[in-house]
Protein backbone atom coordinates (compact mmCIF):
# COMPACT_ATOMS: atom_id res chain seq x y z
CA UNK A 1 0.00 0.00 0.00
CA UNK A 2 2.68 2.54 1.03
CA UNK A 3 5.01 1.29 -1.68
CA UNK A 4 2.33 2.02 -4.25
CA UNK A 5 1.69 5.44 -2.81
CA UNK A 6 5.36 6.37 -2.81
CA UNK A 7 5.56 5.23 -6.42
CA UNK A 8 2.75 7.62 -7.31
CA UNK A 9 4.46 10.44 -5.47
CA UNK A 10 7.69 9.73 -7.34
CA UNK A 11 5.81 9.82 -10.63
CA UNK A 12 4.15 13.12 -9.78
CA UNK A 13 7.42 14.73 -8.73
CA UNK A 14 9.18 13.46 -11.85
CA UNK A 15 6.42 14.62 -14.19
CA UNK A 16 6.39 18.09 -12.63
CA UNK A 17 10.15 18.34 -12.68
CA UNK A 18 10.57 17.04 -16.24
CA UNK A 19 7.96 19.56 -17.32
CA UNK A 20 9.83 22.47 -15.74
CA UNK A 21 13.10 21.31 -17.27
CA UNK A 22 11.79 20.83 -20.79
CA UNK A 23 9.38 23.78 -20.88
CA UNK A 24 11.89 26.31 -22.26
CA UNK A 25 12.58 23.90 -25.12
CA UNK A 26 8.88 23.43 -25.87
CA UNK A 27 8.39 27.17 -25.75
CA UNK A 28 11.35 27.60 -28.08
CA UNK A 29 9.76 25.28 -30.65
CA UNK A 30 6.52 27.28 -30.53
CA UNK A 31 8.27 30.65 -30.45
CA UNK A 32 10.17 29.84 -33.63
CA UNK A 33 6.78 30.02 -35.36
CA UNK A 34 5.53 33.12 -33.59
CA UNK A 35 5.30 36.73 -34.64
CA UNK A 36 7.30 38.99 -32.31
CA UNK A 37 4.18 40.25 -30.46
CA UNK A 38 3.34 36.76 -29.24
CA UNK A 39 6.82 36.03 -27.93
CA UNK A 40 6.02 37.77 -24.66
CA UNK A 41 3.46 35.07 -23.91
CA UNK A 42 4.38 31.87 -22.10
CA UNK A 43 2.02 29.89 -24.35
CA UNK A 44 3.60 27.39 -26.67
CA UNK A 45 1.63 27.30 -29.89
CA UNK A 46 1.10 30.52 -31.89
CA UNK A 47 -2.35 31.55 -33.14
CA UNK A 48 -1.18 31.38 -36.73
CA UNK A 49 2.13 29.59 -37.20
CA UNK A 50 4.54 31.65 -39.27
CA UNK A 51 6.46 29.10 -41.31
CA UNK A 52 8.15 31.96 -43.12
CA UNK A 53 10.41 32.35 -40.06
CA UNK A 54 12.13 29.21 -41.24
CA UNK A 55 12.07 30.06 -44.93
CA UNK A 56 13.29 33.64 -44.56
CA UNK A 57 15.73 32.76 -41.77
CA UNK A 58 17.26 30.02 -43.90
CA UNK A 59 17.88 32.54 -46.70
CA UNK A 60 20.08 34.52 -44.27
CA UNK A 61 21.57 37.06 -46.68
CA UNK A 62 21.65 37.77 -50.37
CA UNK A 63 24.92 35.89 -50.70
CA UNK A 64 24.69 32.93 -48.36
CA UNK A 65 21.96 30.64 -47.10
CA UNK A 66 22.14 28.71 -43.87
CA UNK A 67 22.83 25.67 -46.01
CA UNK A 68 26.25 27.12 -46.72
CA UNK A 69 27.07 27.41 -43.01
CA UNK A 70 25.73 23.96 -42.30
CA UNK A 71 27.92 22.51 -45.01
CA UNK A 72 30.97 24.34 -43.61
CA UNK A 73 30.29 23.04 -40.14
CA UNK A 74 29.55 19.49 -41.24
CA UNK A 75 32.73 19.25 -43.32
CA UNK A 76 34.75 20.49 -40.35
CA UNK A 77 32.95 17.97 -38.16
CA UNK A 78 33.79 15.05 -40.46
CA UNK A 79 37.48 15.88 -40.08
CA UNK A 80 37.17 16.42 -36.33
CA UNK A 81 35.35 13.16 -35.72
CA UNK A 82 37.75 11.10 -37.85
CA UNK A 83 40.76 12.76 -36.21
CA UNK A 84 39.34 12.48 -32.71
CA UNK A 85 38.30 8.84 -32.99
CA UNK A 86 41.40 7.52 -34.74
CA UNK A 87 44.02 9.31 -32.66
CA UNK A 88 42.21 8.64 -29.39
CA UNK A 89 42.16 4.92 -30.24
CA UNK A 90 45.83 4.81 -31.21
CA UNK A 91 47.04 6.73 -28.18
CA UNK A 92 44.76 4.81 -25.83
CA UNK A 93 46.18 1.52 -27.11
CA UNK A 94 49.67 2.76 -26.33
CA UNK A 95 48.74 3.72 -22.79
CA UNK A 96 46.38 0.84 -22.13
CA UNK A 97 48.39 -2.11 -23.49
CA UNK A 98 52.05 -1.33 -24.09
CA UNK A 99 54.86 -1.14 -21.57
CA UNK A 100 57.34 1.66 -22.09
CA UNK A 101 59.55 3.92 -20.05
CA UNK A 102 57.88 6.84 -18.27
CA UNK A 103 54.42 5.57 -19.20
CA UNK A 104 53.08 6.44 -15.76
CA UNK A 105 54.47 9.94 -15.95
CA UNK A 106 53.05 10.62 -19.41
CA UNK A 107 49.68 9.25 -18.38
CA UNK A 108 49.54 11.53 -15.32
CA UNK A 109 50.39 14.47 -17.56
CA UNK A 110 47.60 13.44 -19.92
CA UNK A 111 45.15 13.47 -17.01
CA UNK A 112 46.41 16.88 -15.91
CA UNK A 113 45.84 18.36 -19.36
CA UNK A 114 42.16 17.45 -19.06
CA UNK A 115 41.95 19.97 -16.25
CA UNK A 116 43.85 22.71 -18.05
CA UNK A 117 41.64 25.70 -18.96
CA UNK A 118 41.68 26.54 -22.69
CA UNK A 119 42.39 30.19 -21.98
CA UNK A 120 45.81 29.36 -20.55
CA UNK A 121 47.25 28.26 -23.89
CA UNK A 122 45.08 30.21 -26.29
CA UNK A 123 47.28 33.28 -26.79
CA UNK A 124 50.49 31.49 -27.87
CA UNK A 125 48.42 28.98 -29.88
CA UNK A 126 46.88 31.85 -31.78
CA UNK A 127 50.31 33.40 -32.35
CA UNK A 128 51.60 30.03 -33.58
CA UNK A 129 48.80 29.58 -36.11
CA UNK A 130 49.08 33.22 -37.09
CA UNK A 131 52.80 32.80 -37.84
CA UNK A 132 51.95 29.98 -40.22
CA UNK A 133 49.19 32.11 -41.78
CA UNK A 134 46.63 29.55 -40.71
CA UNK A 135 44.17 31.87 -39.00
CA UNK A 136 40.87 32.24 -40.80
CA UNK A 137 41.12 28.60 -41.82
CA UNK A 138 39.78 25.39 -40.30
CA UNK A 139 43.26 24.09 -39.50
CA UNK A 140 43.41 25.52 -35.93
CA UNK A 141 39.99 23.99 -35.26
CA UNK A 142 40.73 20.57 -36.77
CA UNK A 143 44.42 19.97 -36.06
CA UNK A 144 44.12 19.53 -32.26
CA UNK A 145 41.75 16.59 -32.85
CA UNK A 146 44.48 14.83 -34.84
CA UNK A 147 47.04 15.46 -32.12
CA UNK A 148 45.29 13.70 -29.28
CA UNK A 149 43.54 16.95 -28.34
CA UNK A 150 40.76 14.97 -26.75
CA UNK A 151 42.78 13.91 -23.71
CA UNK A 152 39.45 13.14 -22.10
CA UNK A 153 38.65 10.64 -24.85
CA UNK A 154 42.04 8.98 -24.59
CA UNK A 155 41.32 8.46 -20.91
CA UNK A 156 37.88 7.05 -21.72
CA UNK A 157 39.27 4.56 -24.24
CA UNK A 158 42.12 3.50 -21.95
CA UNK A 159 39.49 2.50 -19.39
CA UNK A 160 37.68 0.67 -22.15
CA UNK A 161 40.80 -1.16 -23.37
CA UNK A 162 41.64 -2.29 -19.86
CA UNK A 163 38.30 -4.10 -19.84
CA UNK A 164 39.21 -6.18 -22.91
CA UNK A 165 40.69 -9.55 -21.83
CA UNK A 166 44.43 -9.86 -22.43
CA UNK A 167 43.98 -13.49 -23.52
CA UNK A 168 42.88 -12.16 -26.90
CA UNK A 169 46.19 -10.33 -27.35
CA UNK A 170 48.10 -13.44 -26.28
CA UNK A 171 46.23 -15.62 -28.76
CA UNK A 172 46.95 -13.20 -31.60
CA UNK A 173 50.60 -13.02 -30.56
CA UNK A 174 50.90 -16.81 -30.73
CA UNK A 175 49.41 -16.62 -34.21
CA UNK A 176 52.29 -14.32 -35.11
CA UNK A 177 50.63 -10.91 -34.95
CA UNK A 178 52.79 -7.87 -34.16
CA UNK A 179 51.65 -5.12 -31.77
CA UNK A 180 50.33 -3.24 -34.77
CA UNK A 181 48.42 -6.31 -35.90
CA UNK A 182 46.99 -6.76 -32.42
CA UNK A 183 45.84 -3.15 -32.43
CA UNK A 184 44.36 -3.20 -35.91
CA UNK A 185 42.73 -6.64 -35.86
CA UNK A 186 41.96 -7.35 -32.21
CA UNK A 187 41.59 -4.20 -30.15
CA UNK A 188 40.30 -1.67 -32.67
CA UNK A 189 37.26 -3.75 -33.71
CA UNK A 190 36.41 -4.48 -30.07
CA UNK A 191 36.62 -0.78 -29.21
CA UNK A 192 33.65 0.05 -31.42
CA UNK A 193 31.18 1.03 -28.67
CA UNK A 194 33.80 3.27 -27.09
CA UNK A 195 34.63 4.81 -30.46
CA UNK A 196 30.98 5.64 -31.07
CA UNK A 197 30.88 7.48 -27.75
CA UNK A 198 34.05 9.39 -28.60
CA UNK A 199 32.69 10.27 -32.04
CA UNK A 200 29.41 11.58 -30.62
CA UNK A 201 31.05 13.74 -27.98
CA UNK A 202 33.65 15.07 -30.39
CA UNK A 203 30.86 16.05 -32.74
CA UNK A 204 28.71 17.80 -30.15
CA UNK A 205 31.52 19.53 -28.30
CA UNK A 206 33.21 20.90 -31.40
CA UNK A 207 29.83 21.98 -32.79
CA UNK A 208 29.39 24.06 -29.63
CA UNK A 209 32.98 25.26 -29.39
CA UNK A 210 32.11 28.88 -30.00
CA UNK A 211 35.27 30.23 -28.36
CA UNK A 212 37.64 28.67 -30.90
CA UNK A 213 35.36 29.40 -33.85
CA UNK A 214 34.91 33.07 -33.03
CA UNK A 215 38.64 33.37 -32.54
CA UNK A 216 39.89 31.71 -35.69
CA UNK A 217 37.25 32.20 -38.38
CA UNK A 218 36.86 35.76 -39.62
CA UNK A 219 35.50 35.71 -43.17
CA UNK A 220 31.78 35.08 -43.55
CA UNK A 221 32.39 32.62 -46.34
CA UNK A 222 34.01 30.24 -43.83
CA UNK A 223 31.56 30.79 -40.97
CA UNK A 224 30.10 27.92 -39.00
CA UNK A 225 26.46 27.74 -37.95
CA UNK A 226 27.29 29.24 -34.53
CA UNK A 227 29.02 32.22 -36.08
CA UNK A 228 26.14 32.79 -38.48
CA UNK A 229 23.76 32.84 -35.50
CA UNK A 230 25.97 35.37 -33.82
CA UNK A 231 25.63 37.65 -36.85
CA UNK A 232 21.86 37.60 -36.31
CA UNK A 233 22.40 38.60 -32.68
CA UNK A 234 24.75 41.43 -33.58
CA UNK A 235 22.21 43.17 -35.77
CA UNK A 236 20.84 46.45 -34.47
CA UNK A 237 17.29 45.16 -34.43
CA UNK A 238 17.25 41.44 -33.75
CA UNK A 239 14.87 39.47 -35.98
CA UNK A 240 13.72 37.18 -33.21
CA UNK A 241 11.50 34.99 -35.38
CA UNK A 242 14.28 34.10 -37.81
CA UNK A 243 16.84 33.86 -35.05
CA UNK A 244 14.88 31.45 -32.86
CA UNK A 245 13.92 29.35 -35.88
CA UNK A 246 17.49 29.04 -37.12
CA UNK A 247 18.92 28.45 -33.66
CA UNK A 248 16.46 25.58 -33.27
CA UNK A 249 17.62 24.17 -36.61
CA UNK A 250 21.22 24.52 -35.42
CA UNK A 251 20.73 22.11 -32.51
CA UNK A 252 19.04 19.50 -34.73
CA UNK A 253 22.20 17.53 -35.64
CA UNK A 254 23.15 17.06 -31.97
CA UNK A 255 19.57 16.19 -31.08
CA UNK A 256 19.23 13.59 -33.81
CA UNK A 257 22.52 11.98 -32.84
CA UNK A 258 21.45 11.98 -29.22
CA UNK A 259 18.25 10.11 -29.93
CA UNK A 260 19.93 7.64 -32.29
CA UNK A 261 22.68 6.78 -29.83
CA UNK A 262 21.18 7.45 -26.45
CA UNK A 263 22.56 4.30 -24.90
CA UNK A 264 26.16 5.09 -25.80
CA UNK A 265 25.66 8.55 -24.53
CA UNK A 266 24.71 7.77 -20.99
CA UNK A 267 27.22 4.94 -20.76
CA UNK A 268 29.94 7.20 -22.11
CA UNK A 269 29.45 9.85 -19.47
CA UNK A 270 29.18 7.24 -16.75
CA UNK A 271 32.38 5.47 -17.79
CA UNK A 272 34.44 8.62 -17.97
CA UNK A 273 33.20 9.73 -14.62
CA UNK A 274 33.58 6.59 -12.69
CA UNK A 275 35.96 3.96 -13.80
CA UNK A 276 39.00 5.92 -12.71
CA UNK B 1 67.00 -11.48 -27.47
CA UNK B 2 65.07 -10.40 -24.42
CA UNK B 3 66.39 -6.84 -24.53
CA UNK B 4 65.71 -6.44 -28.24
CA UNK B 5 62.09 -7.42 -27.81
CA UNK B 6 61.81 -5.01 -24.93
CA UNK B 7 63.22 -2.23 -27.06
CA UNK B 8 60.80 -2.90 -29.86
CA UNK B 9 57.78 -2.64 -27.54
CA UNK B 10 59.37 0.44 -25.96
CA UNK B 11 59.48 1.98 -29.38
CA UNK B 12 55.99 0.78 -30.27
CA UNK B 13 54.67 2.41 -27.10
CA UNK B 14 56.12 5.74 -28.09
CA UNK B 15 54.93 5.35 -31.66
CA UNK B 16 51.37 4.81 -30.45
CA UNK B 17 51.32 7.75 -28.09
CA UNK B 18 53.20 10.01 -30.52
CA UNK B 19 50.14 11.93 -31.80
CA UNK B 20 49.29 12.96 -28.28
CA UNK B 21 52.92 13.59 -27.36
CA UNK B 22 53.36 15.85 -30.37
CA UNK B 23 50.17 17.70 -29.55
CA UNK B 24 51.22 18.02 -25.93
CA UNK B 25 54.54 19.64 -26.78
CA UNK B 26 53.25 21.76 -29.64
CA UNK B 27 49.85 22.88 -28.37
CA UNK B 28 50.15 22.67 -24.58
CA UNK B 29 53.65 22.72 -23.10
CA UNK B 30 55.24 25.14 -25.52
CA UNK B 31 52.28 27.58 -25.33
CA UNK B 32 52.36 27.49 -21.52
CA UNK B 33 56.07 28.32 -21.55
CA UNK B 34 55.62 30.91 -24.28
CA UNK B 35 52.82 32.66 -22.42
CA UNK B 36 55.01 32.73 -19.32
CA UNK B 37 57.66 34.56 -21.31
CA UNK B 38 55.12 36.84 -23.02
CA UNK B 39 53.59 37.77 -19.67
CA UNK B 40 56.75 39.80 -18.99
CA UNK B 41 56.53 41.64 -22.30
CA UNK B 42 54.52 44.08 -24.31
CA UNK B 43 53.39 42.39 -27.50
CA UNK B 44 50.81 43.44 -30.05
CA UNK B 45 51.41 40.74 -32.69
CA UNK B 46 52.61 43.36 -35.17
CA UNK B 47 56.08 44.02 -33.79
CA UNK B 48 58.52 42.00 -31.68
CA UNK B 49 57.75 41.53 -27.98
CA UNK B 50 59.35 44.17 -25.75
CA UNK B 51 60.65 43.04 -22.35
CA UNK B 52 58.87 44.86 -19.52
CA UNK B 53 59.75 42.78 -16.50
CA UNK B 54 56.99 42.65 -13.92
CA UNK B 55 55.11 45.62 -15.29
CA UNK B 56 52.09 43.65 -16.52
CA UNK B 57 51.65 41.96 -13.17
CA UNK B 58 52.12 45.24 -11.31
CA UNK B 59 49.44 46.84 -13.44
CA UNK B 60 47.07 43.91 -13.02
CA UNK B 61 47.38 43.75 -9.26
CA UNK B 62 47.96 47.45 -8.68
CA UNK B 63 45.71 49.45 -10.94
CA UNK B 64 43.45 47.29 -13.04
CA UNK B 65 39.97 47.64 -11.60
CA UNK B 66 38.51 45.51 -14.37
CA UNK B 67 40.69 42.62 -13.23
CA UNK B 68 39.38 42.79 -9.68
CA UNK B 69 35.84 43.20 -10.93
CA UNK B 70 35.94 40.32 -13.40
CA UNK B 71 37.57 38.07 -10.82
CA UNK B 72 34.79 38.88 -8.36
CA UNK B 73 32.13 38.17 -10.97
CA UNK B 74 33.75 34.89 -11.94
CA UNK B 75 34.12 33.76 -8.33
CA UNK B 76 30.49 34.64 -7.61
CA UNK B 77 29.42 32.67 -10.66
CA UNK B 78 31.53 29.64 -9.74
CA UNK B 79 30.69 29.54 -6.05
CA UNK B 80 26.97 29.98 -6.55
CA UNK B 81 26.36 27.80 -9.57
CA UNK B 82 28.57 24.82 -8.70
CA UNK B 83 27.01 24.06 -5.26
CA UNK B 84 23.51 24.50 -6.68
CA UNK B 85 24.29 22.14 -9.54
CA UNK B 86 25.75 19.58 -7.15
CA UNK B 87 22.76 19.53 -4.82
CA UNK B 88 20.32 19.61 -7.69
CA UNK B 89 21.96 16.88 -9.70
CA UNK B 90 22.32 14.62 -6.66
CA UNK B 91 18.67 14.99 -5.66
CA UNK B 92 17.45 14.38 -9.18
CA UNK B 93 19.80 11.44 -9.63
CA UNK B 94 18.33 9.87 -6.49
CA UNK B 95 14.88 10.18 -8.00
CA UNK B 96 15.99 8.81 -11.35
CA UNK B 97 17.80 5.80 -9.95
CA UNK B 98 14.54 4.17 -8.88
CA UNK B 99 13.07 1.62 -11.22
CA UNK B 100 9.78 3.05 -12.36
CA UNK B 101 7.84 2.75 -15.55
CA UNK B 102 8.70 5.49 -18.04
CA UNK B 103 12.01 6.25 -16.37
CA UNK B 104 13.80 6.48 -19.70
CA UNK B 105 11.47 9.23 -20.81
CA UNK B 106 12.02 11.20 -17.60
CA UNK B 107 15.78 10.84 -17.93
CA UNK B 108 15.70 12.01 -21.53
CA UNK B 109 13.55 15.05 -20.75
CA UNK B 110 15.72 16.06 -17.82
CA UNK B 111 19.00 15.45 -19.64
CA UNK B 112 18.06 17.15 -22.89
CA UNK B 113 18.75 20.76 -21.76
CA UNK B 114 22.30 19.75 -20.92
CA UNK B 115 22.78 18.27 -24.37
CA UNK B 116 22.06 21.53 -26.19
CA UNK B 117 22.81 23.93 -23.32
CA UNK B 118 26.39 24.82 -24.24
CA UNK B 119 25.44 25.98 -27.70
CA UNK B 120 25.09 29.56 -28.81
CA UNK B 121 21.52 28.66 -29.79
CA UNK B 122 20.45 28.22 -26.17
CA UNK B 123 22.21 31.43 -25.19
CA UNK B 124 20.05 33.11 -27.81
CA UNK B 125 16.94 31.50 -26.32
CA UNK B 126 17.95 32.68 -22.86
CA UNK B 127 18.44 36.21 -24.10
CA UNK B 128 14.88 36.23 -25.37
CA UNK B 129 13.31 34.54 -22.33
CA UNK B 130 14.89 36.84 -19.76
CA UNK B 131 14.55 40.04 -21.77
CA UNK B 132 12.08 42.80 -20.89
CA UNK B 133 9.51 41.26 -23.21
CA UNK B 134 10.43 37.69 -22.37
CA UNK B 135 7.85 35.16 -21.27
CA UNK B 136 9.50 34.80 -17.85
CA UNK B 137 8.11 38.22 -16.98
CA UNK B 138 4.63 37.12 -18.05
CA UNK B 139 4.84 34.12 -15.71
CA UNK B 140 6.15 36.25 -12.84
CA UNK B 141 3.21 38.60 -13.36
CA UNK B 142 0.83 35.74 -12.42
CA UNK B 143 2.49 35.74 -9.01
CA UNK B 144 2.34 39.50 -8.74
CA UNK B 145 6.07 39.94 -9.23
CA UNK B 146 6.97 42.95 -11.28
CA UNK B 147 8.95 42.10 -14.39
CA UNK B 148 12.10 43.76 -15.59
CA UNK B 149 14.82 43.28 -18.16
CA UNK B 150 16.70 40.59 -16.30
CA UNK B 151 19.59 40.50 -18.74
CA UNK B 152 19.88 44.25 -19.19
CA UNK B 153 19.95 45.14 -15.50
CA UNK B 154 23.40 44.96 -13.86
CA UNK B 155 22.01 43.53 -10.62
CA UNK B 156 20.37 40.53 -12.24
CA UNK B 157 22.30 39.85 -15.44
CA UNK B 158 24.79 37.47 -13.85
CA UNK B 159 21.99 35.52 -12.18
CA UNK B 160 20.38 34.69 -15.50
CA UNK B 161 23.69 33.05 -16.43
CA UNK B 162 23.77 31.18 -13.12
CA UNK B 163 20.25 29.87 -13.81
CA UNK B 164 21.34 28.83 -17.31
CA UNK B 165 24.26 26.92 -15.82
CA UNK B 166 22.13 25.20 -13.20
CA UNK B 167 19.57 24.22 -15.85
CA UNK B 168 22.36 22.14 -17.44
CA UNK B 169 23.13 19.88 -14.52
CA UNK B 170 22.74 16.78 -16.70
CA UNK B 171 26.30 15.53 -16.99
CA UNK B 172 26.88 15.84 -13.23
CA UNK B 173 23.61 14.02 -12.71
CA UNK B 174 24.51 11.14 -15.01
CA UNK B 175 27.78 10.69 -13.13
CA UNK B 176 25.94 10.65 -9.80
CA UNK B 177 23.45 8.22 -11.28
CA UNK B 178 26.22 5.80 -12.24
CA UNK B 179 27.73 6.20 -8.77
CA UNK B 180 24.42 5.48 -7.07
CA UNK B 181 24.00 2.29 -9.08
CA UNK B 182 27.30 1.00 -7.75
CA UNK B 183 26.30 1.21 -4.09
CA UNK B 184 25.54 -2.36 -2.93
CA UNK B 185 21.87 -2.73 -1.99
CA UNK B 186 22.86 -4.96 0.96
CA UNK B 187 24.12 -1.88 2.79
CA UNK B 188 20.65 -0.37 2.75
CA UNK B 189 19.01 -3.65 3.68
CA UNK B 190 21.35 -4.13 6.61
CA UNK B 191 20.76 -0.56 7.73
CA UNK B 192 17.00 -1.00 7.48
CA UNK B 193 17.19 -4.15 9.60
CA UNK B 194 19.12 -2.17 12.20
CA UNK B 195 16.30 0.37 12.18
CA UNK B 196 18.04 3.22 10.34
CA UNK B 197 15.65 5.79 8.92
CA UNK B 198 15.86 7.07 5.34
CA UNK B 199 17.63 10.25 6.43
CA UNK B 200 20.23 8.29 8.36
CA UNK B 201 20.72 5.97 5.40
CA UNK B 202 21.34 8.96 3.19
CA UNK B 203 23.95 10.52 5.47
CA UNK B 204 25.59 7.29 6.60
CA UNK B 205 25.55 5.25 3.38
CA UNK B 206 24.71 7.23 0.25
CA UNK B 207 26.86 10.29 0.88
CA UNK B 208 30.04 8.50 1.99
CA UNK B 209 29.76 5.96 -0.84
CA UNK B 210 29.28 8.76 -3.35
CA UNK B 211 32.03 10.99 -2.02
CA UNK B 212 34.69 10.07 -4.62
CA UNK B 213 32.19 10.86 -7.38
CA UNK B 214 31.29 14.05 -5.57
CA UNK B 215 34.95 15.09 -5.56
CA UNK B 216 35.22 14.43 -9.30
CA UNK B 217 32.11 16.53 -9.95
CA UNK B 218 33.31 19.38 -7.76
CA UNK B 219 36.74 19.59 -9.36
CA UNK B 220 35.54 19.47 -12.96
CA UNK B 221 32.53 21.67 -12.16
CA UNK B 222 34.75 24.40 -10.74
CA UNK B 223 37.23 24.24 -13.62
CA UNK B 224 34.48 24.35 -16.23
CA UNK B 225 32.62 27.19 -14.55
CA UNK B 226 35.84 29.21 -14.47
CA UNK B 227 36.01 29.03 -18.27
CA UNK B 228 32.45 30.16 -18.96
CA UNK B 229 32.44 32.21 -22.14
CA UNK B 230 29.57 31.73 -24.61
CA UNK B 231 26.69 32.82 -22.32
CA UNK B 232 28.52 35.94 -21.12
CA UNK B 233 29.25 36.75 -24.73
CA UNK B 234 25.78 36.12 -26.15
CA UNK B 235 23.05 36.19 -23.50
CA UNK B 236 23.84 39.57 -22.07
CA UNK B 237 23.95 42.44 -24.55
CA UNK B 238 27.44 43.48 -25.61
CA UNK B 239 30.13 41.06 -24.43
CA UNK B 240 30.24 41.44 -20.70
CA UNK B 241 26.72 42.66 -20.12
CA UNK B 242 25.23 45.85 -18.70
CA UNK B 243 27.88 47.87 -16.82
CA UNK B 244 30.21 44.91 -17.33
CA UNK B 245 28.21 42.93 -14.77
CA UNK B 246 28.85 39.64 -16.59
CA UNK B 247 32.41 40.44 -17.62
CA UNK B 248 33.75 37.05 -16.58
CA UNK B 249 37.44 36.22 -16.67
CA UNK B 250 37.34 34.36 -20.00
CA UNK B 251 35.69 37.30 -21.76
CA UNK B 252 38.11 39.74 -20.11
CA UNK B 253 41.11 37.71 -21.28
CA UNK B 254 39.65 37.24 -24.75
CA UNK B 255 39.07 40.97 -25.23
CA UNK B 256 42.49 41.94 -23.89
CA UNK B 257 44.18 39.54 -26.29
CA UNK B 258 42.07 39.65 -29.42
CA UNK B 259 40.28 42.99 -29.32
CA UNK B 260 42.97 45.22 -27.83
CA UNK B 261 45.82 42.96 -28.98
CA UNK B 262 47.64 43.25 -25.66
CA UNK B 263 49.08 39.76 -25.92
CA UNK B 264 51.58 40.23 -23.11
CA UNK B 265 48.97 41.48 -20.70
CA UNK B 266 46.59 38.69 -21.70
CA UNK B 267 49.35 36.13 -21.15
CA UNK B 268 49.84 37.42 -17.63
CA UNK B 269 46.09 37.04 -17.11
CA UNK B 270 46.31 33.49 -18.45
CA UNK B 271 49.04 32.62 -15.99
CA UNK B 272 47.08 34.07 -13.11
CA UNK B 273 44.13 31.94 -14.21
CA UNK B 274 46.36 28.86 -14.29
CA UNK B 275 47.57 29.52 -10.77
CA UNK B 276 44.05 30.13 -9.45
CA UNK B 277 42.67 26.96 -11.01
CA UNK B 278 45.66 24.92 -9.83
CA UNK B 279 45.30 26.26 -6.28
CA UNK B 280 41.58 25.55 -6.17
CA UNK B 281 42.12 22.03 -7.49
CA UNK B 282 44.92 21.39 -5.00
CA UNK B 283 42.72 22.74 -2.23
CA UNK B 284 39.95 20.38 -3.29
CA UNK B 285 42.27 17.40 -3.24
CA UNK B 286 43.68 18.43 0.11
CA UNK B 287 40.25 18.93 1.67
CA UNK B 288 39.09 15.62 0.19
CA UNK B 289 41.26 13.77 2.71
CA UNK B 290 38.83 14.81 5.37
CA UNK B 291 35.58 13.99 3.68
CA UNK B 292 36.08 11.54 0.83
CA UNK B 293 35.58 7.94 1.80
CA UNK B 294 37.47 5.25 -0.09
CA UNK B 295 36.60 1.62 0.32
CA UNK B 296 39.55 -0.34 1.61
CA UNK B 297 41.85 -2.51 -0.54
CA UNK B 298 40.20 -5.60 -1.96
CA UNK B 299 37.13 -3.88 -3.43
CA UNK B 300 39.10 -1.40 -5.48
CA UNK B 301 41.78 -3.65 -6.92
CA UNK B 302 39.51 -5.18 -9.56
CA UNK B 303 39.47 -2.43 -12.09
Amino acid sequence: MTARRSRWISHLVLIAFSFIMIYPVLWWIGASLKPVEEMTLPTIWPKTPMWENYIEGWKFSSKYTFGHFFLNTLLMEVANVIGGVVTAAIVAFGFGRLEFKLRGLWFSILLLTIMLPTQVTIVPQYILFNNFRLTDSYVPLILPHFLGGGAFFVFLLVQFIRGIPRDLDEAAKIDGASVYGIFARVIFPLLKPGLVTVGIFTFIWSWDDFFAQVLYLTSIEKFTVSLALRMFVDQFEIQWGYLLAMSLVSVMPSTIIFFLAQKHFVEGIATTGLKG
Amino acid sequence: MQTRRLNSTQLAGYIFISPWLLGFFLLTLWPIGQSFYLSFTDYSLLSEPVWKGLENYERIFGQDETFVKSLKITFTYVFVSVPFRLVFSLLVAMLLVKSLRGMNLYRTLIYFPSLVGGSIAVSVLWRNMFGVDGYINAILAWFGIEGRGWISHPDTALWTLVVLNIWQFGSMMVIFLAGLKQIPQELYEAAAVDGARKMQQFFRITLPMLSPVMLFNIILGVINAFQMFTPAYIVTPRPGGPMQSTYVYAVFLYEKAFKHFQMGYASALAWILLVIVALLTALNFFASRYWVFYESGSERGGR
